[in-house]
């Protein structure tokens, strides 16, 4: 029989304001059990705690029950103050009487009513709660980065900073990611290479942090501290140990005609190419869709020229397995395609680029050596128009583009619109906007800068639709504030794309079991206060995966980040979650359902002795739950045909007490 | 196949040859037409609010008598092509069809309530989604070699974008490919999903004439021999505010490639 306790919190005015308290705890108390029953101002406060626990050691409680706010909040506070006075944690049951109940009543009748059928069912689990002891598990200390874009980069060397091994995974032949794109960094205008590549550097030469570049994550099992990761290496075709890097194959490889990503397709590259000068690792990766030799066996160019011997034709997909503790999700991001957008006539004009082109136009190492010349004929613009929000800030019932603002838009647009007047005084640049957002130390008056010192056009209003007549752009447009339509013969357009997540997001949260948003960017555990967990414990999120964010505030996550992996890694060991399922073996009939459900892969078989009644001896094949790895999810408990399936904590008998206990 | 066939008022009158054409190459291609005994004027004019029934009801009726032959919907001209199908999105919401049901009843042969059953093809639809461009080149007899053809899509046809689902408003293909299926050479210029006026000409034939100018303008700069449209509305605009090139209704140009035209 257990000896139970009644807390009845009032929030100060959050519970009390529409639950008579009082009313509640007099109720309680008459349960079932129920040796002891109160209310308090502040049950979380020092001075609440302690109520618990002299009445513990006074009434000689076994079992606790709280009504307060959600488990959520203070489910970890009341637990550690019971095991503080002797009883096990797990004897603990809070009411959440408060978001479930006080805040959506707006009377005290219904609400007390509704506070007390809350605590009843709380006591009735009491009752039957067994204590429980988590189990241990010990913690890989290395960590996963998947991504090696600027966040990336930046939470790997934190993390090897602090003494840890770190690898990174990057799908692309290169670390470095869209930064590595850019020209110039707003609001200081340094050179994006030159503050990134120092840093891609650092990885390079850290001895704590390896490199998987031309690589993907093919599968993740385990859990926080004990992750199983396999990691494809695509074949690159040149032995990345061997390779100098210098370049001669790129050089020599007959097919030019190879569309540069890199340059977004400005310009070409051959099938064998190392991406950019400061590319890291500085390997060469043969371009397995347009290598001759791959394709139909002729050539060989490549491998005749290298004098390093590293060409290998042969090569396949690798596959690595590693053990890692804590994974960070870097990812980042990609402007959105401009096929819906057609208005804008992206798909018929060569001169109509999106932002991210017109970084690589006006970037030193791009197709035009940095000079700002219409793609189409090479021609200096003379006339350009920027247009913001294409694709950002959608009515939620169109059906192109994204709802929210992708919120660096407006900042390098003034960046671009600054520079080009600065370098080109003699071209006109008009930028459209909805609403110019620049929030952020010195941003606001950087933009301010852009339309005062440099005389850039803001107008407010949108872009109805690019004409192409001729060699000109016939941009027509809306001034909101001069009421007036507007026509503007443009030489160049510049559409500031909306961004979205990598497409590699999806699949690699369904591998990691972590939750995403109805846009496909990460969910953080708490938006205000975990913004750098993932709700799956052992995922961490870094940079743009988790919410659009520029170069600063995606440092800052990644640091943040690498500061979560540091705590979890610093561990020996993790307190894993006692509430898990449990098979009754003597009601189990091996019959493999529990195991097929399973997401977590927690159940194996055994074949088991058993005594029969007779006293002859049976072997039976019984289902067995790894705790380590069981999360506790009980979807083998409903799916179990035969009810031995149970969980620890959430017994099917606690469940339906509570269940009787609304009902009564 | 079978379809029911919606002419509307216009192909009656100012509009015969897009009647003409469409019936003379549909039998051409195996499509029986079959026109309702009794078909009434589609509204002209989509009325978006929300509670108005009275201006939907004729093209519910004939939307009703399509569902009741068991064939879809055909319609030719692109403004009794918008109301149609905008109505049958309307009547798939079940409060106002009830509303419409409920005051149909009256109609004597109005037994079955219609819930927006009915499948709505215009013209252009059913040669791509059904018949297919490529068994039009296939029938083609006098091929268009060397005609520069600018498509004239106006708004009708295209939006809203999300209820008619003809084609990407912005960058469309449908007629371009029509063209090219004909033989001929597709012209691509800004203003061809530019408005032609509209009604407006009835209003302030200042506005139409400018927006019918920049239409065919347009269509002269970039090369064009020749405008085809399917809106009698948008013909008219573009003859009467002077432009420098033909119009006409893509079914003549079918009909010619198709050896229909000739044969009369």
């Amino acid at each position: 029989m257990q000896r139970i306790g009644v807390f009845v919190c009032h929030c100060g005015t959050n519970i009390a304001g529409t639950v008579d308290v009082a009313a509640v705890s007099e109720s309680l108390g008459k349960e079932q059990g129920v040796v002891f029953s109160t209310h308090y101002q502040y049950m979380c406060s020092q001075a609440g705690q302690d109520i618990i626990k002299n009445a513990i050691a006074e009434y000689k409680l076994t079992g606790i029950v709280v009504c307060s706010c959600s488990p959520r909040m203070h489910e970890t506070t009341f637990r550690k103050t019971a095991a503080a006075a002797g009883i096990n944690p797990y004897m603990v049951e809070i009411a959440n009487i408060r978001e479930q109940c006080s805040w959506v009543h707006k009377d005290t009748i219904s609400g007390t009513e509704k506070a007390i059928i809350l605590g009843k069912a709380a006591v009735a689990k009491v009752n039957l709660n067994a204590p429980l002891t988590p189990g241990e598990t010990p913690v890989t200390k290395r960590a996963l980065v998947i991504g090696g874009g600027i966040a990336g980069i930046q939470t790997a060397l934190d993390i090897a900073d602090a003494g840890f091994p770190v690898d990174i995974v990057e799908k692309k032949p290169t670390i470095g990611g869209k930064m590595a794109q850019l020209d110039k960094t707003f609001p200081t205008l340094d050179c994006a290479a030159c503050i990134l590549t120092p840093k891609m550097v650092d990885v390079a030469q850290n001895d704590k942090i390896r490199i998987f570049s031309y690589s993907e994550v093919t599968s993740v099992k385990g859990f926080v501290g004990n992750f199983d990761v396999t990691i494809k290496r695509k074949a690159r075709y040149v032995k990345e140990d061997v390779c100098t890097g210098c370049g001669a194959c790129t050089e020599k490889c007959p097919q030019k005609k190879v569309p540069n990503e890199f340059n977004l397709g400005m310009d070409n590259r051959r099938a064998i190419y190392i991406p950019f000068a400061q590319a890291v690792p500085k390997v060469a990766t043969i371009d397995p869709d347009y290598c001759m030799m791959l394709k139909t066996g002729k050539c060989g160019v490549c491998s005749k020229v290298c004098t390093a011997g590293a060409i290998d034709y042969k090569a396949k997909d690798e596959y690595v397995e590693e053990k890692y503790g804590a994974i960070v999700v870097a990812t980042g991001f990609n402007p959105i395609s401009m096929d819906k957008f057609d208005e804008f006539a992206y798909s018929q004009s060569k001169d109509v680029i999106t932002s991210l082109e017109f970084e690589r136009l006006t970037n030193a190492a791009g197709p035009t050596q940095g000079k700002l010349l219409r793609p189409s004929d090479g021609e200096h613009p003379h006339t350009i128009v920027f247009v913001q929000c294409v694709g950002s800030r959608c009515d939620s019932c169109s059906e192109k583009g994204k709802e929210y603002c992708s919120k660096i838009c407006c900042m390098y647009t003034a960046k671009h619109a600054m520079l080009t007047r600065d370098k080109y005084p003699d071209t006109d640049v008009y930028v459209f906007y909805i609403d110019v957002r620049t929030p952020g130390k010195n941003f606001d008056e950087f933009y301010r800068r852009a339309v005062e010192e440099y005389g850039v056009h803001y107008i407010k209003g949108m872009v109805g639709k690019v004409s192409p007549e001729g060699k000109k752009l016939m941009v027509q447009a809306s001034d909101l504030i001069a009421g007036k339509q507007l026509h503007i013969e443009a030489d160049l357009v510049v559409l500031a794309a909306a961004i979205e997540p990598d497409k590699s997001a999806r699949p690699l949260a369904t591998m990691l079991t972590a939750s995403m948003d109805t846009n496909d960017f990460f969910t953080e555990a708490h938006p205000k206060l975990r913004p750098v967990e993932s709700p799956t414990a052992g995922v961490f999120l870094s940079g743009a995966c988790q919410g659009p964010k520029d170069i600063p505030e995606t440092v800052s996550q990644a640091g943040a980040a690498a500061a979560k992996v540091i705590g979890l890694l610093c561990k020996d060991k993790l307190t894993g979650n006692p509430c898990v399922a449990h098979s009754d073996e003597m009601m189990c009939n091996g019959c493999s359902t529990c195991e097929k459900v399973c997401p977590y892969g927690a159940i194996t078989y055994v074949d088991k002795e058993f005594r029969m009644p007779d006293r002859t001896t049976r072997v039976r094949r019984v289902a067995q739950v790894n705790e380590a790895v069981c999360q506790g999810c009980g979807c083998c408990t409903v799916a179990c045909p035969s009810g031995a399936m149970d969980l620890k904590g959430f017994a099917g008998k606690q469940i339906m007490a509570e269940v009787d206990a609304i009902c009564r | 196949m079978k379809v029911t066939y919606y002419p509307g008022c216009t192909l009656r009158t100012k509009a015969k040859d897009l009647d003409r054409y469409a019936r003379e190459c549909a039998a051409k291609l195996g499509i029986e037409l079959c026109e309702p005994e009794t078909w009434q004027c589609c509204g002209g004019a989509f009325t978006a609010s929300n509670d108005e029934i009275a201006t939907k009801l004729s093209s519910v009726r004939a939307l009703k008598a399509a569902r009741d032959a068991d064939t879809p919907l055909l319609t030719v001209c692109s403004a009794c092509h918008n109301v149609i199908k905008r109505t049958n999105i309307a009547m798939q919401d079940t409060d106002f069809a009830a509303k419409v049901n409920t005051y149909m009843a009256q109609d004597k042969d109005f037994t079955t309530p219609y819930n927006g059953e009915t499948t709505v093809y215009h013209y252009l639809e059913l040669l791509r989604d059904v018949v297919g461009f490529d068994k039009i080149r296939e029938k083609v007899v006098n091929p268009l070699t060397g005609k520069k053809v600018a498509a004239y899509y106006g708004c009708l046809l295209l939006r809203p974008g999300k209820a008619m689902r003809f084609d990407d408003p912005e960058n469309p293909t449908i007629m371009e490919d029509f063209i090219r299926a004909l033989g001929a050479e597709p012209v691509i210029y800004p203003a061809r999903n530019e408005c032609c006026g509209g009604y407006v000409a009835l209003e302030d034939g200042a506005s139409a004439e400018k927006k019918s100018k920049k239409v065919t303008d347009s269509a002269v700069n970039h090369g064009a021999d020749l405008i085809v449209t399917a809106c009698p509305l948008c013909r008219y605009n573009l003859i009467k505010n002077g432009s420098k090139l033909p119009v006409v209704y893509f079914t003549e140009l079918l009909a010619e490639a198709l050896g229909v035209k000739e044969a009369e």
